[in-house]
């Protein structure tokens, strides 16, 4: 018999099963924001999404409304960082600008995600000659640093938001597909995957429900840890005047097209590059509090 | 009076989410100069941490809340000098040395063994490099490591299990300690190794006077080899004696059971198992009285109020820590022989065959290089014949390597043989394309030896459990499947209440059982138990033994039951396969093979088994073969035990034996028949 | 040991065939008519003739990449349509810029990023834990080229102790090319020792953890013994895989800092490339890149080999 719960009712045990899982949340959500650091990172992380989310209502300027008469101007009651070139408003610009972060780098990593994990689960999955071809591409894409693998896609694919997503999803998805390779390689050997075949599984149901929910912890931690570096390429390939072209605002153009007026208004230049940093370290430190929060090994330590 | 070492009082405790709660509870214990002490207990009990802390090597979190150590020779309390200390560090690995379980991961990978050893006798002697180097290889040469000069500047990589814990022995005994701590040291290497490690353990120790504290879960290896045993359970020491009082004058009723409960190389066949109810105590949750309490077939309520952790004198040397005077205990002893326990269930067998395997074969190949050509092969397994009726079971032992495994994935066929044929229920399934076998697969099925990685942690019990059913369409509608789950989790004493949770919410016995209600679910013919209890207590292995039973008497399955454990496969089987190498060596019924061992390593491992009774094992011939099962990509030519073999002839080196028949189904491989 | 070098070079020159044939193909997508672009679509129809047949236009693509290759292996990646040279020529002139910075950054990123991993994963818990920590997760996520910005800000326009762009090599200006190559050599290293940084200290946390420093721990060696002889060279061995990759990453760095402080190296030439559709240009910089970074992982492969006794066994 069952020592601990002898003759549970049905619903009881629904209920302290239902219970168990919530206890489960509770408690990574605990271990999670147990440190300063990441709950601190969280809320600013939120608070860059409302602004992302809210930039029409709390853009004090049209971002793109060009007045010739008020440009290059330093910071001042009106313009809280000055203005550009065009007598655009920076702050305004600054705020539309964490739209493109975001929706380029959510995209980029939804896209690296999706086609290296399903790759990188085949390959490790089927090994052999398909291993081979799968392993020995994603290699040679990985050989080219990923700045340099980035800037030659523009060239052929041209910048805008959907292009700088598909172009930094295509540069990333190789870690993908390590990770889901070895991952895939290492649940397989398990007895549970072997308990499957013997019952009848078919292949695609083997990857499908037993292995890919399995493998959910460590895609969505490769996921966090990735997407402030892809935000990070994202705002160099638009710096180098590849990525979001004018006049859209992008954090990485804002720094660029700033460079010049260093002298006259510091800000212009400096503050999309804060804001930049500033996202992806809170993405970063949120990635490793997830990573540490899921990895049971890490659990209660400092 | 004063011992080399003793321990008193000591306390540990560790902290986990936030919470204390003690590891282990005001343990003592010591040791006398050149005795062999037992520490016994599952996992949990608290005897690893014992002597960790005793050497202050107890890891954050845990920390040593409380006790005294002494050392002969030292006035002071061990536990006042710091964990770094000076006078610490000089007692490690100088005055007591200590060897862990795991040989694989215990020896630094980077560095060359002969550097190692040397590391500790420089820092534990006067000597010079030149005189350690040469201490080195004696040590080396001492736990017979052939070309120790050699070898001296080999990595541990380049050294198989049993060498690397021969190194770890060398390592431990080059200073010239007092003590000898041996924690699990063998539990990890094959059972012909472990026999020939622990032997040389205690002839070392004899020669060097030295003391060794031995920890280990097996009962048959303190009864053989310790002198003085201490029992340990839930973090509390509950009996200690020498050893034929331990065994023979069992006080403690933990000890009493746990005798009871697991299964003997000399028992006879219709012996009973009497499982411990329940699970042994979460640290966390553990009461203040006796912690066995709620597993105590002889329990009372006066035990509710005994606090005190101290063990009792209660013969001369013999130390209890249960509150029971001796006449309650002998009057509850009296109750419990009437007990009913159930009769060894009667099983049917009927003379059709379930399974005929024909020399089967497989071969794996090896690839190198780029262009994955093929150049050698791995030979597996060979020649395997073997059949098994309805309703029998067949045990097949074996040593790492020997083929156990690819035998057993040849059977279900994730493997196809290379040559051969099996037979299973009439047809021959042996060469069967994938698509050829889907009425196969539900006749035949599996039960594990990991109970953690065998169960999808992402799937909850219902779905492990019902999952073939779908697959292979065997209920009508939700109703039926409904119930056909619930009464598999009866069939295997679960609750079906339980059925929403997922794997790693139950205990290691529990988990088991849901991969026996799996194996069930298709209704098969046959289950192929792959260790199934090996990594389980050994309180908890009687259930599951008498679980697998007692559904064999119920369905008439037939079990194929593989594992190391001589003691366990004969309890559970009619007949025995011995493999070696991936070839069969005998086949015969179980008695007869205990009784009549024909081929050399059939007796070599049954005398390397050790029985948890001092008496019986004096009387036992105790045959040593040497050296260590080979590499399967080195096998020998002719008969593959032969360059282990003490009575191997030139024809055994050219020419491999055939199995052959020599009296009423005892089938041998070997010449001198 | 000689048979697993030759396997890797092997695998090494399959994955470089990749490449060359990605880099091919991918440069060939260009969408539009790579004549017209490149020549800004003003030329007679004799001109388009020409140099439709000089690039081999009217080939297919596979016959066209042998050819490339086949040039390229001689030294002929084709002529650069912008600077009106050869391709070899003009990268020829920036490779050792870029080199000699990438390696100067990564030299100075090693040893700093060990020592401050070592530091911050010995004293576990402690401040200077907690702010090496701190300081390498903070430094791993700035963008370089914004760094560029501020130093340049900073210590060129505000305090004026450095010139705030420029390069010149140490043999023609020692003093100028020193002062020159600080705030790149800065930017490009700060990400370098970071990363470094956090590896180090995993792996250290990691190593601490096995069995044989336990068993160390049980010979009563000194814990500083037990740390620096077994737990040290252990843990180094998966920060060497980074080294390599930080190499090729510097090369990428080099790409924003050369363009920051307007260096005439690689990098810049690259964006250049791009940005005038220069394609026998593009194509030569990217398979060079990805040569020097195959030739990195292959130095790194072969440095594991000599350090980790392991593999020498296997």
């Amino acid at each position: 018999m069952s020592q601990l719960e002898k003759n549970l009712s049905p619903e009881k045990a629904r209920k302290a099963a239902k219970e168990h899982k919530a206890k489960n949340r509770r408690v990574f959500i605990k271990t999670l924001f147990s440190r300063k650091l990441v709950l601190v990172s969280s809320i600013i992380l939120v608070l860059i999404i409302l602004a992302a989310i809210l930039a029409p209502v709390i853009s004090p300027y049209n971002p793109n409304a060009i007045a010739v008469k008020e440009r290059n101007q330093s910071p001042s009651a009106a313009h809280l960082l000055g203005t550009d070139e065009y007598g655009r408003d920076v702050l305004s610009r600054i705020i539309y600008g964490s739209q493109v972060s975001l929706i380029v780098g959510v995209l980029a990593v939804a896209i690296a995600c999706v086609i290296g994990t399903t790759l990188g689960m085949i390959a490790g999955f089927f090994g052999g000659f398909v291993d081979d071809v799968i392993s020995r591409i994603a290699e040679a894409i990985r050989v080219i640093p990923q700045v340099v693998l980035a800037i030659a896609l523009c060239a052929v694919f041209g910048g805008g938001i959907v292009n700088m997503a598909i172009i930094l999803g295509i540069s990333n998805m190789t870690v993908y597909i390590r990770m889901m390779r070895s991952q895939v390689m290492s649940i397989k050997e398990r007895d549970y995957i072997m308990a499957g075949r013997l019952q009848g599984n078919s292949n695609w149901r083997l990857m499908l429900r037993h292995i890919l929910p399995n493998s959910v912890s460590p895609i969505i931690v490769t996921m966090t840890q990735q997407i402030g570096g892809t935000i990070l390429s994202e705002a160099g390939l638009s710096f180098l005047g590849l990525g979001i072209s004018v006049p859209t605002a992008s954090w990485g153009s804002l720094v660029s097209g700033g460079r010049a007026y260093l002298l006259s208004n510091p800000v212009y230049s400096l503050a999309p590059g804060f804001a930049i940093a500033l996202l992806v370290v809170c993405l970063n430190t949120v990635g490793d509090g997830v990573r540490d929060a899921l990895d049971p090994r890490l659990r209660g330590e400092v | 009076m004063s011992h080399l070492l003793e321990v008193r009082n000591l306390v540990t405790t560790f902290r986990n989410e936030g919470k204390e709660f003690n590891a282990i509870e005001g343990v003592s214990l010591h040791v006398d100069r050149g005795e062999i002490v037992g520490i016994v207990g599952e996992s949990g009990s608290g005897k690893s941490v014992t002597m960790l802390s005793s050497l202050q090597l107890i890891a954050s979190p845990g920390r040593v809340a409380g006790g005294e150590v002494y050392l002969e020779g030292i006035e002071q309390n061990l536990l006042s000098f710091g964990s770094d200390s000076e006078q610490m560090r000089q007692i490690r690995g100088g005055r007591i040395s200590m060897i862990f379980q795991e040989p694989m991961t215990s020896l630094n990978p980077v560095l060359t063994v002969g550097y190692q050893i040397q590391e500790n006798v420089l820092l534990h002697t006067d000597l010079s490099q030149e005189e350690a180097k040469k201490r080195t290889i004696e040590a080396m040469k001492m736990v017979n490591i052939p070309d120790a000069e050699t070898r001296y500047d080999y990595y541990p990589q380049q050294f198989s299990g049993g060498m690397r814990q021969r190194i770890m022995i060398a390592m431990a005994m080059a200073p010239n300690p007092d003590i000898l701590i041996a924690d699990e040291a063998t539990t990890a290497l094959d059972v012909t190794t472990q026999a020939q490690l622990l032997e040389m353990i205690r002839r070392i120790a004899k020669e060097t006077n030295t003391a060794v504290i031995m920890i280990t879960h097996n009962l048959g290896l303190v009864a053989r080899y310790a002198e003085r045993i201490y029992v340990m359970y839930g973090g509390h020491m509950m009996e200690t004696a020498d050893c034929k009082s331990i065994f023979h004058e069992t006080r403690h009723p933990y000890t009493r059971a746990l005798l009871r409960a697991i299964p003997r190389l000399d028992d006879p066949k219709d012996r009973i198992l009497i499982p411990i109810d329940g699970l042994p105590p979460v640290p966390s949750q553990r009461p203040d009285y006796c912690p066995f309490y709620a597993r105590c077939e002889y329990r009372c309520d006066r035990c509710l109020q005994h606090t005190d952790a101290a063990m009792k004198e209660v013969l001369p040397g013999h130390w209890s820590s249960c509150c029971l005077t001796e006449e309650e205990l002998a009057a509850r002893e009296e109750e419990l022989q009437h007990k009913d326990y159930g009769a060894s269930p009667e099983r049917k067998q009927s003379d059709k065959l379930c399974l005929d395997v024909k020399d089967v074969r497989k071969y794996f190949p090896v690839y190198k290089g780029l262009l994955r050509k093929k150049v050698g092969e791995v030979k597996a397994i060979e020649d395997i014949t073997f059949f098994v009726r309805q309703g029998e079971t067949l045990g097949v032992v074996g040593e790492s390597g020997c083929g156990k495994t690819t035998l057993a994935r040849c059977i279900m066929r994730m493997y196809e043989p290379d040559e051969g044929q099996i037979i299973f229920d009439g047809e021959d399934v042996a060469h069967r394309k994938d698509n050829e076998l889907k009425a196969f697969r539900p006749k035949i099925s599996m039960i594990f030896q990991d109970p953690f990685s065998s169960l999808d942690p992402r799937q909850n019990a219902e779905s492990i459990v019902g999952e073939s059913l779908l697959i292979h369409k065997l209920v009508k509608d939700r109703g039926e499947y409904a119930q056909r789950v619930d009464d598999l989790f009866r069939k295997v004493g679960m609750d079906p209440a339980l059925k929403d949770r997922v794997a790693h919410e139950f205990s290691g016995g529990q988990r088991q059982r849901i991969g026996i209600a799996r194996a069930l679910s298709s209704n098969p013919r046959m289950i192929i138990c792959d260790e199934p209890i090996s990594a389980l207590d050994v309180s908890i292995q009687a259930q599951i033994i008498n679980l697998l039973e007692n559904i064999q008497a119920e369905t008439g399955i037939s079990y194929i039951f593989i594992a190391h454990d001589l003691a366990v496969v004969k309890h559970i089987s009619d007949r025995i396969l011995v493999m070696y190498l991936g070839r069969v060596m005998e086949i015969a019924s179980c008695d007869e093979l205990y009784e009549n061992p024909l081929h050399p390593y059939t007796q070599a491992l049954l005398s390397a088994i050790p029985v948890p009774d001092p008496v019986t094992e004096e009387g036992r011939e105790a045959i040593t073969i040497q050296g260590e099962v080979p590499s399967i990509l080195k096998r020998p030519t002719g008969c593959p035990f032969h360059n282990r073999c003490p009575q191997c002839t030139e024809l055994c080196k050219k020419e491999t034996p055939a199995l052959h028949e020599t009296r009423d189904g005892h089938m041998v491989a070997c010449h001198q028949y | 040991m000689v048979r697993y070098i030759l396997q890797r070079l092997g695998q090494t020159l399959l994955v470089l065939l990749i490449v060359s044939f990605l880099t091919y193909l991918l440069v060939d997508f260009l969408p539009g008519d790579p004549i017209a672009a490149m020549t800004g679509g003003e030329i007679s129809g004799e001109t388009y003739e020409r140099l439709f047949y000089e690039m081999n236009m009217d080939k297919p693509v596979l016959v066209r990449y042998f050819l490339w290759l086949k040039g390229a292996f001689t030294g002929d990646l084709g002529m650069s349509q912008s600077y009106h040279r050869r391709v070899v020529d003009v990268i020829g002139e920036r490779v050792p810029v870029t080199l000699y910075l990438s390696v100067l950054a990564f030299l100075i990123s090693v040893p700093l990023g060990i020592l401050f991993g070592i530091i911050s994963a010995v004293k576990r818990g402690s401040a200077a834990d907690t702010a090496v920590t701190l300081t390498a997760n903070v430094c791993t996520c700035l963008p370089q080229f914004w760094l560029g910005i501020l130093f340049m800000y900073i210590f060129a326009m505000q305090l004026g102790w450095l010139p705030s762009s420029g390069f010149v090599w140490p043999h023609e200006n020692f003093v100028l090319s020193i002062r020159q190559t600080i705030m790149p050599l800065l930017c490009l290293a700060i990400g370098g020792i970071a990363s470094i940084t956090r590896q180090t200290r995993s792996s250290m946390l990691e190593v601490i953890r096995q069995d044989y420093i336990r068993t160390a721990r049980s010979k009563g060696l000194k814990s500083k013994k037990v740390i620096y002889v077994h737990a040290l060279r252990n843990a180094l061995l998966p920060v060497i895989t980074l080294m390599g990759l930080r190499l090729g990453g510097m090369i990428g760095g080099s790409v924003f800092v050369e363009n920051v402080f307007v260096i005439p190296g690689m990098g810049s030439l690259l964006v250049n490339a791009i940005s005038s559709v220069d394609i026998p240009l593009v194509q030569g910089c990217v398979l060079l890149i990805a040569v020097f970074s195959c030739v990195i992982n292959l130095i790194t492969d072969i440095v594991y080999v000599y350090v980790d006794p392991r593999i020498k066994v296997a």
